[in-house]
This record gives structure tokens, C-alpha cells and sequence, in this order.
């Protein structure tokens, strides 16, 4: 089968960027609006028909999905064996990423249509969500791990952008900062990562010779290792996950493509496109992963409890649901199907995930347009204004907090048997951070929808429903959600690429399913009301903890400690003492020895021809003599 | 001990050429500056007489003498520059040109002594014929000099136009 | 006819360097001329005598010379009307003063 139209993925909103970035200033909102949606909707088509082609073309002999490469061009040789490609590779898990993120990216753009209606800079906001979209698609399809790590900062660099959209506003500018600095710190180690695996391996594919891979020994896990703090930045994991709840000062459809979608998840990617490696060369690796992973789900989990911004609510909750990934991905004890079960349940919590977190994204920027703030306490009661967004966004927490049939049950209950077929600890710790996501989010929507109405907020401006362009990407997704868990994703996506029949176990379902209504139920006793006894006892018994989890745990304050503090004052100030008093007093020598040495020269420059002779004369004189004499 | 004439000749050519030289570039009055180089060329000329270059001496002395020692005087008197010359020089300068050339004159003559030129007589070929000049002046073939007699008179000829054009009036 | 080569050559190095001196000291350019056509007279002294005494049957020094004569009398033409041009334009034609094309 060929797929060389596959290149037109990537060239078309690349075409897109530099018409609307170029050109688009020129527009009006409309025409720049629906070039870019158009653009999006003809990369979405294609994206369907290339996963149709792909997926009904068939197994090799293997049982497997042949990995095809379309594309592949030399862009960088350093040597015969070393040399960076750019190119498209197709197999199950990029296929299925390119379906996500065409998918929600489409949604965005339809969503953005109503969302930034009148906004300045309506032009620009859309060339850079074509820019992300190029970016995130380029990194999906990398034939290579250094492909993938040139598109991953691109996707850097268009998170940044869209963060700081607003740059007018102080807290926008300090959030992207902060987020670029931060994922910019973890990619060092990516980086460092790459070049490591790249000289150990020979190669930067993903497949490298097995003869190689053994004579590296010890250095594979630290080369994993270290791409996995690459992974880490971007995904928010703890304790790199600071950037993402700031970075909700940018626009709401863009936190929900980028920083609930499809950026964050380039981690969980980069941690499944290695997968063969990690599971085969650096197991422990893969399962300091899975620590790591449970007590950032955990975190995140309490700290999404206490948020009252909604927007952060759902942060957090993005970075719990993304620790559930890496949590399945870092159980995998082995490359079978069984074994490596986790493997295909990350990668189909991965999928729900991105359609009912985006659905609730897409939900809250409804809501935050209808009351103009972020704020829970400007809300409540709304139910009865926006029925679609209400009903979506139930959907959703149903889906989020692990309901049948909605898709996040399914994909939750194959992480959660993963975990316990890994040790009972982690399951029963995963069974509790889906208990607290089902309470968290149920708290949220309460508060939301039910609740105390705050009447003085709406008695100038009563909350109505968005329109279609917003409502319509509501719908959409929520019916995603709906049918997503019946999708056969074992068939696709496993973790050595044979087919797999997802059974549920009946004793983890059930558990998990009993923990999640109760959490709801607990929610609902709490929040439901227009008054909250409980939880205002609640918040004032542990008090420190509330405000502790409120603070997010002081995490910033300790990362704002340990640079300013420890890396500033120990590190740099030394440093740049070093470099004022000494790197810099040196060139300054320099450059005035050279001055003053100039300025002795200069008397010679007197430009008399006659002087100038007689130097001339004396040097033959000179020259003649040295023949002379030697 | 028996000086003949034309040894005579020499050395005394040879003295006034030496001290004449020296004293064109040291008078304080560049109107005996030009007075004293026209001595030096007639000296020159008479060198040439010497030598058995006749016509070479004639050319010397229609050129040099009659022709551009003429022009220098013109120029001299047209430029009012007899004030200038008399300008003093820095002192260092002076030192520095003074060491140069004696250090250079030293090393040339040096040289000159100790290269054994053996030859001291020369062959007795008398004058070379006016006819045998004329010939190799406008002959083409080996030894002939009809290319660059022709340069030459288009170099003069450029040189006439350009003296002219620089020097005229605007 | 018996006289050495070398003093010959003496009498032109002495002619050679007075001219080589007057050229570095000398602040009127037509002094400084006059010290070049020193300087060049030494050197067709020098043709004239290498032709004679070492080559005596062919007569490339004595054409050397007669071109060398020929050259100098346009070279000295043209600077002369350049000193005329100079001194027409700034009244003056000392070394020192002549910086116009000085950048």
C-alpha cells in the first residue's frame, strides 16, 4: 500500500503556519479562522485514512502491524552509521496518536471559532495552533529519536507561544516563562540522553543492533533514564510538573490541546516508542518509572481536591491521569501481550483520556465564557443555563472518575489490572487515586453546576449556552467518550504488537467501579447542597493540610528556594563573580594591551611617503644582510 | 708610474660626479640644486664618452642636459619653491636617514670590493658604429630593439598628452 | 684603458645614495625629482659599465641605458606637470602639506 501522501500531514499545517503567521495579519478573522479549521479538517481526513489503510491492510506473518516508513530522507550524516533522518514512520501507536491529536485539534479549531471570537491576534492564535499542530504530528511520526527530539522542541517553543498569548498580562509572560525554562531544563537531560544512546547504539533509530545495545550494558538504563526526564518535563511529572497548572493562563481551547490533549502525553510517547528497549535493557528503569508515576498521581490527586481555580482542577487532574499512563507503561514486567499489558492500557488511557479531558477543557472554557472567571465560588447552579455543557461535561467526569460504559472505565480497569498483576501495593494505591479522581471531579462539577448560585455575579449578565461553534465540539467528543471503551484497542495497540482480546477482570472492575461510586457519593453528600457542613469542618480540622495541599504543597516555594536560594547564590554568583573578575578582566587586558600597543604603532602611520621609505630601506638593508651572514 | 690621459680624465670626472652628487642633495638653494645635477649629468655624459658609448653620451647630453635639466629650472622658477627648501627637517629623521644610507653605502661598496671583478681593461673595441645602432634600433631580429623603440615613442607620446592634460589650465 | 671596474661602480653608489638621501630628507618635491634622477643616472652608469667590461661583444646595457634616458625624461615630464598641478591648487608643493588623498 503507499502511503506517500502522508507527507501532506505535516507539509499542510507547516503551509498553514507560514501563511496565516505571514500573511495572516492581513485577514479577516473568518478567512484566517477557516483556513486554518480547513487545513485541520483535511489533515484529520487524511489522518482516518491513513489509520483505515493501515489497520485494514492487514498482518505480516508475524501477527504483527509492519512498521512502514513513507518518508525517509538523510538530513544530518555525521558518519556512515550516524546520521539523523527526517522522515514518517507508521506503526500502531503513531497511527493512533495521529487520529488523537487530528482529532482534538480539529475540535480546538471549531472550538476556538466561538471561544476567541473578537480577540486580538485572533490571526496569530490560529498560526500557532497550526504550528503546534505541525510540531506535535512531526513528533508522532519521528522515524527517529532525534526527529522526534527537534519537533519535541518545536513543541516547546508553540506551548510557549500559546501560553503567552496573552502578552499583555504579567501572569501569562511569568507562566510561559516558566514553562519553557522548566521543560527546556528537563530536555537537557533528553538530550544528553540521545547523544548517549546515539553513541552507545550507533544509531538514533528506534531499533538499534542487539549486539550493540549488550556490549553498551550499564549505559542503556542511564541513556533511558535520562530521556525519561526529557519525558518527565513534558509530561508534568513530579517533581517537574510546576509549569502546568500555571501554564492555564493561556487560552482555554489551548490548555485543552496542549496541556491536556496531546503535548503533555509526548512523554508517555517517548516512554512507549522505547518500550521495546526500556523493557528488555532497563526493566528497573521502567519501574523507578512506575514509582515515580504513582506518587505524582497521588499528589496531583490531593492537590486537585482543595483547588477552587477550575481550570487548575482539571491541571492537576491532568497530571494524575497522565501519572496513570506512566504507571501502566512502568508496570510492564514483560514484551508479551500479558506481560506487557500496561503497555496497551497506557496507550488506550492515553487515547480516552485525551478525548474526555479535552471534552472537559473545552467544557470549563464554556463555562468560564459564560461567567467571565476561573473561580469556583462565580459559579454554581448553572446546570439550568447550559444544559449541552452540563451534560457533556458529566459524561466526562463519569468518564474521568472510571464509570461504565464510558470510555474511561475501560482504560482505567487495564491500567489498574496491570498494576496488580505487578504488586498488590501499587494496585491498591492506583484503586485509591481513582477514587480520589472520581471524588475530585465530582467536587468540581458540583460545584459547578449544583451548589450555591451566585446571584449578584448573574444579576447583570446571566450565564447563557455557547454557541454552536462551541457547542458543537462539546457533542462531538462526549460521544467519543461514550463509545471509545467499546473500540477492540487490543487489536491495534499491544505491547509486541500481536493481537490482544481486552477481558475485563470482573474482581478489579468491580472494586474499582465500588470505589469510584463511593467517592462520587461522598462527593455528592459534601458539595451537593448549597451548604457544605462537612467540608468547611473538614477544611477546618486539618487545617494545615488544606492549606498545604491548597499551596500545592509549597512546591514552587521549594523549587524557588532551591534555584534561588541554592543554585543562584552557591552556584551563580561565584560563577558570575568568576566571569566579571576574571574571564572578563582578562579580554579586557587584552583589548587594551592591543590598544595601547595600537597607539605605539600609530606614530609609524604617520603617512609621509619618506618616512615610510626609510623604513623600507632599512628592512632590504636588513633582509640583505641577514644573506649576508647566514 | 704612468698615468694616461684617459685615466686622468676619470678620476677627475669621477671627484667632481662624487662631490657634485652629494652637494645637489645638500644645498640649501634648489636653483644650485639643479645646477649641480646638471654637472653630475654632464659627468655622466662624459662617463659614457669613456666608456666608447658615444652616442650614449651624445643622448645623455641632449636629453639630460639640454631637455629635462630646462624643464627643471622652468618648474623651479614657475613653482617659487626656492623659499621652501630650506625647510628643516626633524632631527631624528635626519639621524635615521643618515645611518640608513651610510649603513647601505657601506654594504654596497663591500660588496663591490670583495666580488673579484677581474676585469680591469677593457677590450679594445673602440667606439661602437652609429650604423650598427640605427640597426639594432629598428631590427626585429635577435638583439634588435624595434619593439621597444616603438614602446617607447608611444610612452613619450602618452607622456606628452598626460604632461599636458595635468598641467593645463581649467 | 686600464681602468678598474670598481671605481666605476664606486662613483655610482656614491651617486646612488646621495640621491637615496636627498629623496628622504628633501621637502620640495622638486627637490625630491632631482635626488630621482640622481638615483637613476647611477643606475644607467651601472648598465653602461656591466655591458662594457663584461659583455663587451652585445649591446643590451648601452640600450638599457638609452631606453633608461628615454623613460626617465617621461617620467620626468609627467611629474612635473603634476608638481605644476599641485602648486596651481594649493599654492605650495611640500611634502608635508600634500595630504588630500589621505584618508
Amino acid at each position: 500500500m503507499d502511503f506517500n501522501y502522508t507527507i501532506l500531514i505535516l507539509l499542510l499545517p507547516m503551509l498553514s503556519f507560514l501563511v496565516l503567521g505571514l500573511a495572516g495579519m492581513r485577514m479577516k478573522h473568518k478567512v484566517a479562522g477557516a483556513i486554518g479549521t480547513t487545513v485541520l479538517g483535511i489533515v484529520a481526513v487524511l489522518s482516518y485514512l491513513t489509520a483505515y489503510l493501515y489497520f485494514s491492510g492487514g498482518r505480516s506473518a508475524d501477527g504483527t502491524f509492519a512498521k512502514l516508513m513513507p518518508w525517509n530522507f538523510e538530513w544530518l550524516p555525521f558518519t556512515t552509521n550516524l546520521h539523523i533522518d527526517m522522515g514518517i514512520l507508521l506503526d500502531p501507536i503513531s497511527v493512533m496518536m495521529l487520529i488523537v491529536i487530528s482529532t482534538v485539534s480539529l475540535m480546538v479549531h471549531i472550538y476556538s471559532f466561538g471561544y476567541m471570537k473578537g480577540e486580538v491576534g485572533f490571526q496569530r492564535y490560529y498560526a500557532f495552533l497550526s504550528l503546534f499542530s505541525f510540531s506535535m504530528l512531526g513528533l508522532v511520526v519521528a522515524t527517529n529519536i532525534f526527529q522526534m527530539y527537534v519537533f519535541w522542541e518545536l513543541v516547546g517553543v508553540s506551548s510557549y507561544l500559546l501560553i503567552g498569548f496573552y502578552y499583555t498580562k504579567p501572569e501569562a509572560i511569568a507562566a510561559s516563562k516558566k514553562a519553557f525554562i522548566v521543560t527546556r531544563f528537563a530536555d537537557l537531560g533528553f538530550l544528553i540522553g540521545i547523544l548517549i544512546y546515539g553513541y552507545y547504539a550507533g544509531t538514533f533509530t528506534f531499533e538499534p543492533e542487539q549486539q550493540l545495545l549488550i556490549a553498551a550494558g550499564g549505559m542503556i538504563p542511564w541513556a533511558l533514564g535520562l530521556m525519561f526526564v526529557g519525558g518527565a518535563g513534558k509530561s508534568a511529572m513530579f517533581p517537574l510538573h510546576i509549569w502546568l497548572p500555571d501554564a492555564m493562563e493561556g487560552p482555554t481551547p489551548v490548555s485543552a490541546l496542549i496541556h491536556a490533549a496531546t503535548m503533555v502525553v509526548a512523554g508517555v510517547y517517548l516512554v512507549a516508542r522505547m518500550f521495546p528497549i526500556f523493557i528488555v535493557y532497563a526493566p528497573e528503569v521502567l519501574h523507578w518509572i512506575a514509582y515515580l508515576g504513582v506518587l505524582t498521581a497521588f499528589y496531583a490527586a490531593a492537590v486537585a481536591c482543595v483547588q477552587t481555580d477550575i481550570k487548575r482542577v482539571l491541571a492537576f487532574s491532568t497530571i494524575s491521569q497522565i501519572a496513570f499512563m506512566v504507571v501502566a507503561l512502568g508496570v510492564c514486567i514483560g514484551a508479551d501481550t500479558h506481560e506487557g499489558l500496561g503497555y496497551m492500557a497506557g496507550m488506550f488511557h492515553l487515547f480516552t483520556h485525551a478525548m474526555f479531558k479535552a471534552l472537559l477543557f473545552l467544557g470549563a472554557g464554556a463555562i468560564i465564557h459564560a461567567v467571565h472567571s476561573n473561580e469556583m465560588s462565580a459559579m454554581g447552579g448553572l446546570r439550568k443555563y447550559m444544559p449541552i455543557t452540563h451534560i457533556t461535561f458529566l459524561i466526562a467526569c463519569l468518564a474521568i472518575a472510571g464509570i461504565p460504559p464510558f470510555s474511561g472505565f475501560f482504560s482505567k480497569d487495564e491500567i489498574l489490572a496491570a498494576c496488580f498483576q505487578f504488586s498488590p501495593v501499587v494496585g491498591w494505591m492506583m484503586s485509591l487515586i481513582a477514587g480520589m479522581t472520581a471524588f475530585y471531579m465530582f467536587r468540581l462539577y458540583y460545584g459547578i453546576f449544583w451548589g450555591k448560585e451566585n446571584k449578584e455575579l448573574h444579576a447583570h449578565h446571566t450565564p447563557h449556552e455557547a454557541p454552536v461553534s462551541m457547542s458543537f465540539p462539546l457533542i462531538f467528543l462526549a460521544a467519543v467518550t461514550c463509545v471509545a471503551g467499546f473500540i477492540p484497542f487490543g487489536h491495534f495497540v499491544s505491547s509486541n504488537g500481536q493481537s490482544y482480546d481486552i477481558h475485563l477482570d470482573a474482581q478489579v472492575a468491580i472494586t474499582s467501579v465500588c470505589i469510584a461510586i463511593v467517592a462520587i457519593a461522598l462527593a455528592t453528600i459534601m458539595y451537593l447542597k448549597e451548604q457544605q457542613p462537612i467540608a468547611d469542618r473538614l477544611a477546618a480540622t486539618f487545617k494545615t493540610l488544606h492549606r498545604a495541599a491548597y499551596r500545592r504543597f509549597y512546591m514552587d516555594e521549594i523549587w524557588m528556594f532551591v534555584t534561588k536560594k541554592i543554585i543562584f547564590r552557591c552556584i551563580s554568583t561565584p560563577l558570575a563573580w568568576w566571569d566579571r573578575h576574571v574571564i572578563d578582566q582578562f579580554f579586557n587586558f587584552s583589548a587594551w594591551s592591543a590598544q595601547a600597543a595600537a597607539d605605539e604603532v600609530r606614530g609609524m602611520q604617520s603617512g609621509r611617503i619618506q618616512t615610510y621609505c626609510i623604513w623600507f630601506l632599512a628592512g632590504a638593508l636588513v633582509f640583505t644582510l641577514m644573506l649576508l651572514l647566514i | 708610474m704612468d698615468i694616461t690621459l684617459q685615466q686622468t680624465v676619470f678620476y677627475v670626472v669621477a671627484i667632481l660626479m662624487s662631490v657634485f652628487s652629494v652637494m645637489t642633495v645638500t644645498t640649501g638653494s634648489i636653483l644650485r640644486a639643479a645646477t649641480y645635477l646638471l654637472f653630475v649629468l654632464f659627468g655622466t655624459a662624459a662617463m659614457y664618452f669613456i666608456l666608447g658609448y658615444t652616442f650614449l653620451g651624445a643622448v645623455q647630453l641632449m636629453v639630460y642636459a639640454g631637455g629635462i635639466v630646462v624643464l627643471y629650472v622652468f618648474s623651479i622658477l614657475l613653482t617659487n619653491s626656492d623659499k621652501s627648501i630650506n625647510l628643516k627637517i626633524g632631527r631624528s629623521k635626519l639621524v635615521a636617514a643618515l645611518f640608513t644610507i651610510i649603513i647601505g653605502a657601506a654594504l654596497v661598496l663591500f660588496l663591490i670590493w670583495t666580488n673579484g671583478f677581474a676585469l680591469n681593461v677593457i677590450p679594445d673595441s673602440g667606439e661602437i658604429a652609429m650604423r650598427e645602432i640605427g640597426h639594432a634600433l629598428i631590427s626585429s631580429d635577435k638583439y634588435g630593439y624595434v619593439l621597444p623603440f616603438e614602446v617607447a615613442g608611444v610612452l613619450l607620446l602618452a607622456c606628452m598628452i598626460g604632461g599636458l592634460l595635468i598641467a593645463r589650465k581649467r | 684603458m686600464d681602468i678598474h671596474v670598481v671605481y666605476y661602480l664606486v662613483v655610482s653608489t656614491i651617486m646612488l645614495f646621495a640621491g637615496i638621501y636627498g629623496f628622504f630628507t628633501r621637502k620640495n618635491l622638486l627637490a625630491v625629482l632631482i635626488s630621482v634622477e640622481l638615483i637613476l643616472n647611477a643606475t644607467n652608469i651601472n648598465f653602461a659599465v656591466f655591458n662594457r667590461y663584461l659583455f663587451p661583444d652585445v649591446f643590451e646595457g648601452h640600450f638599457f641605458a638609452l631606453f633608461g634616458i628615454g623613460i626617465a625624461a617621461a617620467e620626468t615630464a609627467v611629474a612635473i606637470a603634476i608638481i605644476i598641478n599641485i602648486y596651481r591648487n594649493i599654492r605650495n608643493i611640500q611634502t608635508d602639506n600634500i595630504d588630500e588623498l589621505k584618508g
